[in-house]
């Protein structure tokens, strides 16, 4: 009798191995540790622990390690770890007003209290390849500054809002609980809570791409960078069994709030919106891509007409979701032989029904209703 | 420093069937909604899994809140047992929840599925779980989620039906295929997930209860046990599933649905059951098609000398 061959189960054992050895590469060169992954490639550690929402350096820095350094990859299995672990409650608000600060910059204003602090930034590099980093070596030690930094600094838009310029951060009525858009299914409208989530967990590359739509005239956007900041925040925790607050410990985090136009209207006078960015690590063109798309999805609250990309909230959050999209853009993949089976049968046949009726000098279809 | 072990092999870490209890008690109580209300799209927590988005999610979520010790699970994917991941599917669970696990249909009290309705009708006490890519029917017609509702809610399904008839205009026909959209106990028109069109009247008042998850897009769906189950069409042009000219090329059914196998460079072809459990006991039984010896010689099937 014959019996149909059935290879899937060991081929897929075969590519998990072949994977491993891939991954690997060269045996020559040494293994690349996840501490030198979290310490050296700390930028591509902070994309992961956003796109992945989990702030944990070390497992960021395995994930780039078992995923051969594709974001994506490292980004769903963060998720995929993440979705298991419990919830025990929620931390206290976090204060990004009395951040540790290493680096502060506001282009609105040309000081300010706390100044400009320009930190560790690639902005005034020349991109020229520094050769010697192929060599490897001591990094020269700094020269502290003559006068340490203010221990916190005010928020820009904070400043502006003593003057009742700036739109008003009002929690919700009752001031509810956020929502978890990773353990509920959204519905639209969406909260600001909701798209916020989305957005900070949103592919950089998209958000990137739809923050600049709205500068090139998809959008309305006339937006100034009020205040850029990277530092680290305590999260402080209350355990019902203590009734106070215990610090958990530090967050890296990069903010931006952006500063736009807004006319007013009948019951609010001209004053100007908040577009806001947060995000774990050292993320600042995420956080700014972030504060853009904010205030452009803030078109339907202001009564403004909402018609591109990055004014449409289902458009946003559904497809800012990296893992997801690039599930369902790879599952193509998979097989679908039953359902072009059924498409082959059907070209096939409309084609030989055309063939016959020009054969019979029908030119046309007959009609549908007939 | 030495971290927790994440992928070590072992499956104790995790909860029976990977869910935790909570997540699973919501899903149920999703499930119970969607069959309170056939064929309305009922929005889940979907917990992101191990396995990607749009490689089954749903299904394995709504999978995992039904298993139980006493449960055998079939996994098919293009009504196959044997495509790669219907493979995966079926090793999660056997590593997850020690599923025992079968490939005959009649054995099953799960099957999940993609893209199939098996041959051998199904029977009452059987559950089966469709994988769902895209569970809004009206999508393609409206894009946005808010008004999609509304179209459901309202049951204003006008536009679905003016496609169809634009198709039939175009090309003499419903030039749909696969996700052939169906209307569910007289109410809502509901996806039935990319399966043939030929698969649709086993929907109709089928004694097995039918489950639909859509892992990405958050959306559980069902069809309770002998539930009306319409594909949609016009009194002048009704509805009709695909037919082959030839019969399976292995076992000689003619009554199946079949996948077209490329043979060669030189436009040979032959046509084999999609459903390979189906195809595998027709030939235990004995029957045979035509293509069966040289079948052999591409490598689709073996021959047994024992036998």
């Amino acid at each position: 009798m014959y019996v149909a061959v059935k290879g899937g189960e060991a081929a897929i054992l075969a590519t998990h191995e072949l994977l491993a050895e891939t991954r690997r590469g060269d045996p020559a060169v040494p293994e690349i540790a996840p501490a030198q992954i979290r310490e050296q490639m700390g930028l591509a550690v902070a994309r992961v622990m956003n796109e992945g929402s989990l702030y944990d350096p070390d497992l960021a820095a395995l994930a780039l390690k078992q995923a051969q350094g594709d974001t994506i990859e490292a980004a769903f299995l963060l998720r995929a770890y993440r979705t298991t672990l419990p919830r025990f409650g929620a931390s206290l608000p976090l204060d990004t007003g009395a951040m540790a600060i290493r680096r502060r910059i506001s282009a609105a204003y040309k000081d300010l209290p706390g100044g400009q602090v320009l930190g560790p930034t690639y902005d005034y590099t020349h991109r020229l390849f520094d050769f010697a980093l192929e060599e490897g070596g001591e990094t020269p030690a700094l020269t502290p500054a003559p006068a340490p930094l203010a221990e916190t600094m005010p928020r820009v838009p904070d400043i502006l809002g003593q003057e009742g310029l700036m739109e008003a951060e009002a929690p919700p009525e009752g001031d509810p609980a956020p929502f978890d858009l990773t353990r509920a299914s959204v519905s639209f409208p969406a909260g600001r809570d909701v798209r916020l989530q989305a957005m900070a967990r949103g592919d950089e590359g998209f958000m990137l791409g739809l923050g600049y739509s709205t500068q090139r005239g998809y959008g309305n956007a006339h937006p100034f960078a009020g205040e850029i900041r990277l530092g680290e925040v305590a999260v402080s925790f209350v355990p019902e069994e203590l009734g106070f607050a215990v610090d958990l410990g530090d967050l890296t985090l990069s903010e931006c709030q952006m500063i736009n136009q807004f006319a007013g209207s009948k019951d609010i006078p001209p004053q100007f919106t908040r577009g806001y960015g947060l995000a774990f690590g050292h993320a600042e063109r995420k956080v700014m891509s972030m504060a853009l798309v904010d205030r452009a999805l803030k078109a339907r609250d202001l009564g403004e007409a909402a018609d591109y990309p990055a004014q449409q909230e289902e458009f946003v959050l559904y497809h800012a979701d990296n893992v997801e999209a690039a599930g369902f853009v790879e599952h193509l993949k998979l097989p679908h032989y039953v359902d072009f089976q059924g498409e082959l049968e059907l070209i096939r046949r409309i084609r030989a029904e055309r063939e016959a009726r020009l054969a019979k000098g029908q030119d046309h279809l007959p009609e549908a209703a007939e | 420093m030495t971290r927790r072990a994440y992928d070590d092999g072992r499956t104790a870490a995790y909860n029976y069937a990977y869910l935790d209890e909570q997540t699973k008690r919501m899903i149920r109580r999703a499930l119970l909604k969607a069959v309170a209300v056939p064929g309305y799209q009922v929005p889940f927590g979907s917990r992101e899994m191990p396995l990607a988005r749009g490689w089954g999610t749903g299904g394995i979520q709504i999978t995992a809140a039904i298993i139980g010790p006493a449960d055998t699970l079939k996994v098919i994917d293009q009504g196959a047992d044997d495509t790669t991941n219907a493979v995966s599917i079926r090793r999660f669970f056997e590593r997850t929840a020690a599923a025992r696990t079968t490939e005959a249909t009649a054995a099953a009290t799960i099957i999940q599925t993609r893209h199939r309705i098996p041959e051998q009708p199904l029977a009452a006490g059987q559950i089966l779980v469709y994988q769902v890519p895209l569970p809004e029917p009206l999508r393609r017609l409206e894009p946005r989620e808010a008004e999609t509702r509304k179209m459901h809610a309202w049951a204003e399904y006008g536009l679905m039906h003016v496609r169809l008839y634009e198709n039939i205009a175009r090309f003499g026909e419903v030039t749909t295929t696969y996700d052939y959209p169906v209307a569910v106990n007289g109410r809502y028109v509901m996806a039935p997930s990319p399966i043939p069109k030929f698969d649709n009247p086993k929907m109709d008042m089928c004694p097995a209860l039918q489950l639909f998850g859509a892992g990405r897009e958050k959306r559980i769906y069902a069809v309770p046990p002998h539930t009306r189950v319409v594909s949609l069409d016009f009194e002048d042009h009704p509805f009709r599933i695909q037919s082959w000219t030839e019969p399976c090329g292995l076992c000689g059914a003619t009554d199946t649905y079949l996948d077209e196998v490329v043979t060669d460079d030189r436009g040979g072809r032959m046509f084999v059951c999609s459903d390979s459990h189906h195809c595998e006991t027709r030939r235990a039984e004995g029957h045979h098609g035509p293509m069966l010896a040289a079948a052999a010689s591409i490598h689709l099937v073996e021959k047994e000398d024992a036998a």
